[in-house]
């Protein structure tokens, strides 16, 4: 009885492996969230008008709930008061001002990507994927960025896409998750410091995927970034980020908001693999990531796939949703959400179908282990003018011990009799005779669970980007290791 | 040396003993079956040699090849090269026969510290051993066990043995829910694979079986004990009279 026990309590001592500090200077805000805070940010970031009377827009009606109803109460997480006025709200390197090439980027950086695997260098670039790295606030590198344009692809931080395509800027930001939208999104529309943004021309096929690596490095920040992907008529478009954070005691806040828009026949995959600080087992420190992304298939035919691999923050708060405004336009949201220690997470998706003919595909795959508490939470409504309207939503829970939970809250709306929706639900659980079974093949018992863990997250991880797929598939072994006992 | 030598062996489940001395030895090259009534300790027997946890040895001693099987995992076991072909083969959602296999064959590699085998080496090998089985190539992508039929599930199990290729090999009632003809094909692949090198504890319900796979010694296992041994003969002696009669008539064993 006690060999396996014990390997698996060998292997719970196991750390979180990315969470190393960089030792860099840092250029930061005083804390706090007021106007001249936001003023200052705008200013540091030498942003036209338009920008900053959007944040400060945001802003009053961030004050506004956060004076009337505060927080969002409804998930079913446990959640420490935030004091949001003990943040500081924009936390850059410092260095030279401009970053034109990789040449310029602070060493300390790049080896702290090189030590979390990003191939940032462009002498890499036989891996095929561009990247867009966030270090706390800021973009610090973009690559690649050169053979993109010569296809009319824009792929740059956020700050560089105000600056030079505003009139891109203007004309989506906010166009999908406006900033009365919920209270995080208002917070991240008033402080946010950076992020991607890709535009995908008409009838290009991005030829690359593009990837965003987002780190928090600083202590006492949060880090709000912005990611904004437009795919014109035709294009197409894979997008993948992940993200790591440094081992700290106090929650750090990570308040996101990404906004997809695909026109007539266009296609936008958006993959996450989202690795944050969980905190440690008894729970102290973590991040706290309450993130908005939405996607609107606002043409014809066009199509938007979310998928998410989601294994770390202390807590997750993230419903990665799709707005089927284009007739027969598709929505599909793949996941993998695991908790375990005393991780939480309260995750899903809406589909919102809007169109004629529009479908939606929801697999949803939640682990829990140790004292995770793993709820899916999705909702799909089927609008009166969505005649022909399908969905298909397959939620399976996974359970590793006896102390953690897995919760579904599904919520159908349909106002169109001629919608077709299908629902389904499991709930099982590691079982001693599946890890009889492999270990008596030879498989050590960490191997057996990753093996049975790995199949059950498969028609999700099918979904991802090959390189992406195994990285996703060795980071939840990890997760999970000292879990079974 | 024997390749399995267990003396006066005791097992427990949840306090309630199971085996209460049991002695038996398997030399390699030899094919032992063991029958007996439900519930005389046979499926017992096969989980404690393949080490599983929930089983608690409170007496004895068992030499795997001249180590002690009791001071093993179920994994080192098996990288040892004692192979279990399940009663109830386990289905794995989502991993593929062909994976699953090649995992446990380079788990027992690398105990070895053998290289490991990639797709090119292992898919012949898998492809020609499933032959043997009258399988269709098609299981391999499939996921383990699931949607198997139990004839399929069984054939499934000897052809893992015939891949890992082990020093000894349990059955425990692989014929409990063959016909004929499945039970034909499942006899077939463990007598293709006899060997000098190799032994087998075939544990079994019926005579039946024991038609297609001649067994060298026969034991019947009463009540945590074998009651008797003999040849091929006693399978037949046992299905004309029996077990009653082979519990009334306990031989006194030779130690």
């Amino acid at each position: 009885m006690s060999s396996s026990v014990d390997t698996i309590r060998s292997l719970a001592e196991q750390e979180y492996k990315w969470g190393f500090v960089t030792q860099i200077d840092e250029d930061r805000v005083p804390k706090g969230l007021n106007e001249d805070i936001i003023r200052l940010i705008s200013a540091r970031k030498n942003e036209p008008q338009f920008m900053l009377e959007w944040r400060l827009n945001a802003l009053r009606h961030w004050f506004k709930m956060a004076r009337e109803e505060g927080a969002p109460k409804w998930a079913n997480l446990k959640i420490a008061p935030i004091d949001y006025q003990a943040i500081s709200y924009y936390s850059a390197p410092k260095q030279r001002p401009k970053l034109e090439s990789i040449e310029d980027v602070d060493p300390e950086i790049l080896r702290t990507y090189e030590k979390l695997g990003i191939p940032l260098d462009e002498q890499k670039r036989l891996s095929g994927v561009a990247v867009d790295a966030v270090f706390d606030s800021v973009s610090v590198a973009t690559t690649f960025k050169g053979k993109l344009a010569e296809m009319g692809v824009i792929f740059c931080s956020f700050s560089e896409a105000v600056q030079k395509h505003p009139e891109l800027v203007k004309k989506y930001l906010g166009s999908v998750v406006p900033h009365t939208d919920n209270f995080y999104a208002a917070l991240n529309a008033a402080v946010f410091t950076d992020g991607s943004f890709v535009y995908v021309p008409k009838g290009v096929r991005c030829p690359m995927e593009l990837s965003t690596y987002f780190r928090i490095n600083a202590a006492e920040t949060g880090q709000f970034e912005r990611t904004l992907i437009v795919a014109d008529e035709g294009a197409y478009v894979s997008y993948l980020e992940g993200c790591t954070a440094p081992i700290r005691d106090e929650n750090q806040l990570h308040a996101a908001v990404v906004e997809l828009v695909a026109l007539d026949n266009a296609q936008i995959k958006y993959s996450t693999v989202q690795n944050w600080y969980p905190g440690d087992k008894e729970g102290r420190g973590g991040i706290y990531n309450f993130v908005t992304k939405r996607g609107k298939c606002l043409g014809v035919n066009s199509k938007i796939s979310w998928t998410q691999v989601e294994t770390g923050s202390a807590i997750t708060w993230k419903y990665p949703s799709c707005i089927l405004q284009g007739d027969n336009s598709v929505g599909e949201f793949y996941s993998v959400a695991l908790t375990n220690n005393r991780q939480q997470a309260d995750t899903g998706t809406k589909m919102i179908h809007i169109g004629k003919n529009t479908r939606s595909t929801i697999v949803s795959k939640g682990i829990s282990a140790g004292f995770g508490q793993n709820t899916y939470r999705g909702q799909v409504k089927i609008l009166k003018s969505a005649v022909g309207a399908r969905n298909y939503t397959q939620c399976d829970s996974l359970l590793i011990g006896d102390k953690c939970g897995a919760h579904t809250f599904p919520y159908i709306e349909v106002r169109n009799a001629t919608a077709r929706m299908e629902h389904e639900a499991s709930t099982s659980k590691i079982g001693e005779n599946q890890l009889f079974y492999l270990r008596q093949r030879g498989m050590k018992t960490e191997d057996a669970v990753s093996m049975i863990v790995n199949g059950f997250c498969k028609t999700v991880f099918k979904e991802l980007p090959m390189e992406f797929a195994v990285e996703a598939q060795k980071l939840l072994g990890v997760s999970l290791e000292g879990s079974v006992g | 040396m024997a390749l399995l030598e267990i003396q006066n062996l005791h097992a427990s489940v949840n306090g309630h003993e199971i085996l209460k001395g049991l002695d038996l030895t398997v030399n390699a090259g030899e094919v032992h079956s063991i029958m007996g009534p439900n519930g005389s300790g046979k499926s017992t027997l096969a989980a404690v040699l393949a080490r599983r946890e929930t089983y608690e040895v409170t007496q004895g001693r068992v030499l795997f090849d001249g180590k002690d099987l009791l001071e093993m995992d179920p994994e080192e076991a098996a990288c040892e090269g004692l192979f279990l072909a399940f009663q109830y083969p386990v289905e794995i959602p989502g991993i593929s026969n062909a994976y699953f296999l090649r995992s446990a064959m380079n788990a027992v590699r690398k105990y070895h510290g053998e290289d490991e085998l990639d797709a090119m080496d292992f898919l012949p090998l898998y492809k020609e051993r499933m032959k043997l089985l009258e399988m269709d190539e098609q299981l391999m992508n499939r996921s383990v066990n699931e949607g198997f039929s139990g004839g399929e599930k069984k054939r499934n199990e000897i052809l893992q043995m015939a891949m890992l290729e082990p020093k000894l090999a349990i059955l425990d009632e692989t014929d409990s829910g063959l016909d004929i003809d499945a039970l034909r094909i499942v006899a077939n692949g463990v007598n293709a694979m006899r060997s000098p090198k190799r032994g087998f504890l075939v544990i079994t319900h019926y005579q039946r079986l024991l038609n297609y796979i001649a067994p060298d010694f026969v034991h019947v296992l009463v009540d945590g004990k074998i009651a008797r041994s003999g040849g091929p003969e006693l399978a037949l002696e046992l299905e004309a009279k029996g077990y009653g009669w082979a519990e009334e008539n306990e031989q006194v064993l030779p130690a």
